[in-house]
Order: structure tokens, then sequence, then C-alpha cells
């Protein structure tokens, strides 16, 4: 598969969902569109076939809002019919606007951020037990960070040396209101989590090659659990949601949604050549 | 008078389990004492976690494990247990659906003149009106025992609340009918029917006794299992007699007596009184002090009683 030409496709798919259920959080799913292909086709051992099984990766979107990143993933994979995602937020559909484990492919359900990180501890802590050999992912927004649970787990992370964890924040820089530097100050991400004994690796969190590579680091990291720094840009791949703070969970008129189509399909078209 | 404590018995039944058991694992958040799980994580420390003082996480933490095919029990104070991580156990417990039991320790006012920050007099109502969490008051070792060998078996969440001191034998070894989820019927009156759960059930049987004397036919409900309320059996007591009297270790609001009102008044109307907290900070004072001072005790219950059936 061609990843970087695949997350175009995604961000098409994932601009259909969103323009047709009139609700969603564009911006955070377009950030995080790379982070979730590199993980789910190349990185995690996860399939429909193996999803029943303890003994397989386990994943936590714990910036549960990018839910419809994490469909388009999902159905691409063939966790569920393509015709699902036409349902999504629609009246009685499982398929809502945050992470439900009644879709197949998730595991927790997510939507209050600050909860992930502790839960994908748990799910670390019973591979360690158990001696499985799984890998627990989890990914986590820049805005999220000022929740206090979130460093709770940061502390339990390093104290068990959980290196069967690999976590990710999607540092992208903004949150609803504005940056976070204007909202709560998330700078020195590396060193604060360096300090509570995690493992940072930092990359360009839109580039599948170096996300991959990153992924490829954490796994041989031993008695530290690994966190990425993914350096994102909000909006990525459509050029006037980039880095816009209202593109959050603004839904686009027609002519931005063809706009946005276009440009999408050119950069698919782009990177396949 | 007994002398052990129900959160003792819970850490025997937890040890019994994780003997046999590998996926039992015990979370505590610096409360392995106050929990009287010590006991418990020197024997299984590969089946112990400690979070630190943390119980946002601690009930993360354990909605993980569960996900992952452990069968996790989070022991804390029951107030930092009920309201720090009433989320955790709201999101990640209730509404993920994972195997996770809340064991709130030093429930109600037992903490006693620690203040409010302590007391954990409103768990039932923010517990229980979460959808898909259980609530349980077990009333005495005995059914503490029982409850935790039912709750063993399951694999829904449910939080249960224990007291810190040992409180009365209601039951006896032999002697301790239980079913899961069904109210025990200690008593069947046809003037007064008393509905307890906790540590409140003791009062409620001495009560009950105290009004056969006068010749006041009263009955007795252990209803352990607060949520899912057992509400064929509140129905068939209160059919019986002329009123009812619920007693809780809890405010009166959004605690037993009112879900027991709220099915009276749709099933069988009937007068009553709900006995418990105030709306307020309850005032210092060992546990029996707080409920004698509250009139959360035998004779509170049959003055109660007199009242309905003048
Ligand atoms: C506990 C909690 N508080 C508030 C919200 C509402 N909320 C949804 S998304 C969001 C901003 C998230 O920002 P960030 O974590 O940076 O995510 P991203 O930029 O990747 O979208 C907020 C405040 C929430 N979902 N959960
Ligand atoms: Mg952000």
């Amino acid at each position: 598969m061609n990843l970087k030409a695949n997350s175009y496709r995604l961000r098409q798919d994932i601009l259909d969902i969103i323009y047709r259920a009139k609700t969603g959080h564009i911006g955070g799913d377009f950030s995080v569109t790379d982070i979730l292909n590199v993980l789910y086709n190349k990185v995690m051992n996860i399939t429909p076939e193996n999803f029943g099984s303890v003994d397989r990766d386990h994943f936590v979107l714990s910036k549960g809002h990018a839910v419809e990143a994490l469909y388009a993933v999902l159905c691409q994979k063939g966790f569920f019919p393509r015709e699902d995602l036409l349902t999504v937020s629609q009246y009685g559909s499982k398929y809502i606007g945050h992470p439900n484990n009644k879709v197949n492919g998730i595991e927790m359900n997510s939507g209050s951020l600050g909860h992930g990180l502790s839960v994908a501890i748990g799910m670390a802590l019973a591979g360690k037990m158990d001696k499985r050999d799984y890998r627990v992912y989890v990914v986590m927004g820049d805005g999220e960070l000022a929740e206090g649970s979130v460093w709770e787990g940061a502390m339990a992370g390093g104290h068990y040396k959980l290196d069967n964890l690999c976590a990710v924040i999607d540092r992208n820089h903004l949150q609803i209101s504005g940056t976070t530097e204007y909202v709560m100050n998330q700078e020195s991400q590396e060193e604060r989590w360096a300090t509570f004994g995690w493992h940072v690796i930092s990359v360009n969190g839109n580039d599948v090659d170096a996300l991959e590579k990153a992924f490829e680091e954490a796994k041989t990291v031993k008695g530290k659990p690994t966190m990425i720094v993914a350096n994102t840009t909000k909006g990525c791949g459509v050029s006037f949601m980039a880095n816009q703070a209202g593109w959050h969970h603004r839904v686009p008129t027609a002519e931005e949604y063809e706009q946005g189509m276009a440009e999408l399909k050119a950069k698919e078209m782009a990177a396949n050549e | 008078m007994n002398k052990i404590a129900n959160k003792q018995v819970i850490c025997e039944v937890l040890m019994e389990k994780a003997k046999e058991d590998k996926d039992v694992v015990v979370l505590c958040s610096d409360s392995r004492g106050s929990s009287s799980l010590t006991p418990y994580a020197d024997t299984y420390p590969e089946q112990f976690v400690e979070v630190g003082i943390a119980e946002q996480s601690l009930v993360s933490i354990s909605a993980g494990l569960a996900r992952c095919g452990k069968k996790p029990y989070a022991a804390s104070p029951a107030c930092f247990l009920s309201t720090r991580s009433m989320e955790q156990a709201k999101v990640d417990c209730a509404y993920s659906h994972m195997n996770v039991k809340l064991i709130g320790v030093s429930g109600g006012i037992s903490y006693g003149a620690l203040g409010m920050t302590h007391h954990s007099a409103t768990d039932i109502a923010d517990m229980a009106s979460i959808p898909g969490m259980r609530v349980y008051l077990p009333s005495d070792r005995f059914q503490t025992r029982k409850l935790m060998e039912a709750l063993y078996e399951d694999t829904d969440p449910a939080y249960v609340r224990v007291g810190r001191n040992a409180v009365e034998d209601v039951y006896t070894e032999d002697n301790c009918p239980f079913e899961m989820d069904k109210a025990t019927v200690l008593g069947e009156g046809t003037d007064v029917a008393i509905i307890a759960c906790g540590e409140m059930v003791k009062p409620a049987v001495d009560a009950m006794e105290m009004l056969k004397k006068e010749g006041i036919s009263a009955g007795v409900l252990d209803m352990y299992c607060v949520k899912p309320l057992d509400t064929a059996a509140v129905i068939k007591a209160a059919e019986k007699a002329k009123a009812v009297i619920v007693i809780e270790e809890h405010t009166r609001i959004g605690g037993l007596g009112s879900m027991v009102a709220q099915v009276l008044a749709e099933n069988c109307p009937r007068k009553m009184r709900s006995l418990g907290l105030p709306d307020a900070p309850v005032i210092a004072g060992k546990s029996q002090e707080v409920f004698d001072y509250y009139h959360l005790n035998a004779d509170g219950i049959v003055a109660a009683a007199h009242e309905l059936l003048k």
C-alpha cells in the first residue's frame, strides 16, 4: 500500500462522512489521519479476523472526537461495510460522534478527554501480567494534556516501565479556543514526558515514513514506555483548513466540500506518481 | 460483638479467589491499609497494582485490565472512589461495559469526625444514576461474603460500599439466605414494612422486634441490592403493610429512600418515611453517635412507625 496516497484517500472518506453527517471534528481528524493510517496499516497487529482475541495489539483513541478518522480507517480495513458510513450520527446509528465499542473494531468508549492513557496502561499491565507480547497504542490530543488524569497515567506508565505501551500526542498546537500556548501552555512535551520516565521521540506527525520509523523504534525500547510527540498540522491536507482553530468542528459548505475534495484527490494522485 | 469488618471479609474472599484464579487483580490508591487489603497485597504481589493517590487512573487502569481479560477490583475509600473517579466509573466501566468491581470502603459517615471530604453520603445517588452501574450495600460480614462470591461470577461493572468498622451480625454463618439481586426478607409485617441497606439493616431488625412487643406488626427487607432494586419485593412488602419506612446511611436525596418512593408512587402508594442523612455536612462523631444524633437507629424507626400509624 502507498501509505502517503492512502492518507489522502482516507481524508476524502472523512470529508465525505462529515459533509454527509453535517457534524464532526474535521481539524483533529485530518491531523491524526497519518498516525492512524500508519498504525493500522503498518504497525499494529489488529485485523477483523483477530479482533476477538486478546493476543493482538490494542488501540485506544483517547481524543475520541476524531472518531471519523477512525471510522474511515476501520472501514477500509474491513471491520464494517462502507454503507454503514452513511449512517454516521444518524438517528439510531451505532456510529456516533465518539468511539463506542458497539462498533466492530473499537475497544473502548471515549469522548471525555483524559481517560485513554490510563486505560491503555491497564491494558499494558495486563499484557505484562500474562506475559503476552501484544503492544498497546493510545493517541491523545495536545489540548487534552491539560487534564490532570493524563499525568496520573504518565506517572504510572513510567513507574511500571511499560515498554509494551506506545502513546502518541497529536501535537497540532490547536484546541477549540485557539493555540495550546494561548489556552494552556503545552511546550516542552519532550522534557515533561522524559522526566516522567518515558522514552520520547519527536517526529513530523504528518509524515508517514517518519511515523513508521518512530513506531519501529518504540518497539525496540526496553524498560520504558514510549511517547511519540507527533508534530502535526490541524486540518492537514486541505489548504484553507490547515492551522485554523475554527476548523476544529466546522462543517464544510458545498463549495468548501468541492474544493477540499479536489485538493485531496490531487494530492492522492500526486502521491501515487 | 463481632470484630470482623465487612472490608476484611472482602479481603478474605479476594485472597481465596486470587489463589485459584490468576486473573483476579486488586488495585489500590495508597489505600491498601484502609481497605484492609494489606494481607492480599503481601500474599499476591503479582496480582496487585498500586497506582498511588490517583483515583481517576485507579479506575481507568482497572478498565484497561478488564478489557484484556483481567478481573479487577479497585478498592479505595468510598468518598473518593464515588466522586473523584465518578467519570471513570461512568465512561470506562459502565459505558464501555468493563468487568470492574469498585469497592468503596469506609463508606457513609464511617470516617466520623474527619468531615465531609471523607464522607460518602452521596455515593448511592452518584453511582446508581449511571446507566449500567450496579450498587450494593451489604449489611453484615456473612452477606458481604455471599455478595462478593456472587460478584466474582459475573462480568458486569458494580460498586460495592462497605463501612469502616465491624458491625453487628444480622445473619449467621449457617443462616444467611442470599439470592443475587433479591432483597432478603427478614420479617413480614401487616402494619409497617421497613426497608434498609448496609449498616441500617441491624437497627431495622431491632426496631421490628421492639414494634412487635408493642403489638405492631413490622417486616424488614434487607435491600443490599440498591441497584438493581428488588422492586417486586418492595411492592410485595408494601401491599401487605399500611406504611413503609426506608432507612439508609446516605443523604435523603437520591438514595434508597428516593428509589423506593418512586416504586411506591408508581405501583402501590403508601404513607412512607425516608430516614437518612441531612442535606448538610453531618456533625462530628463516631458512627453510632452520628446515627443517634440523626435518629438513624431503632428508636428512630419506632418513632417513625408510631407517627405513620397514628
Ligand atoms: C473532558 C472533556 N472536556 C472537554 C471536551 C470538549 N472538547 C472536545 S475536543 C476539545 C479540544 C481538544 O483539543 P485537542 O486535545 O488539542 O484535540 P485536537 O486538536 O487534536 O482536536 C474539547 C475541549 C471533552 N471532549 N472532554
Ligand atoms: Mg490539538
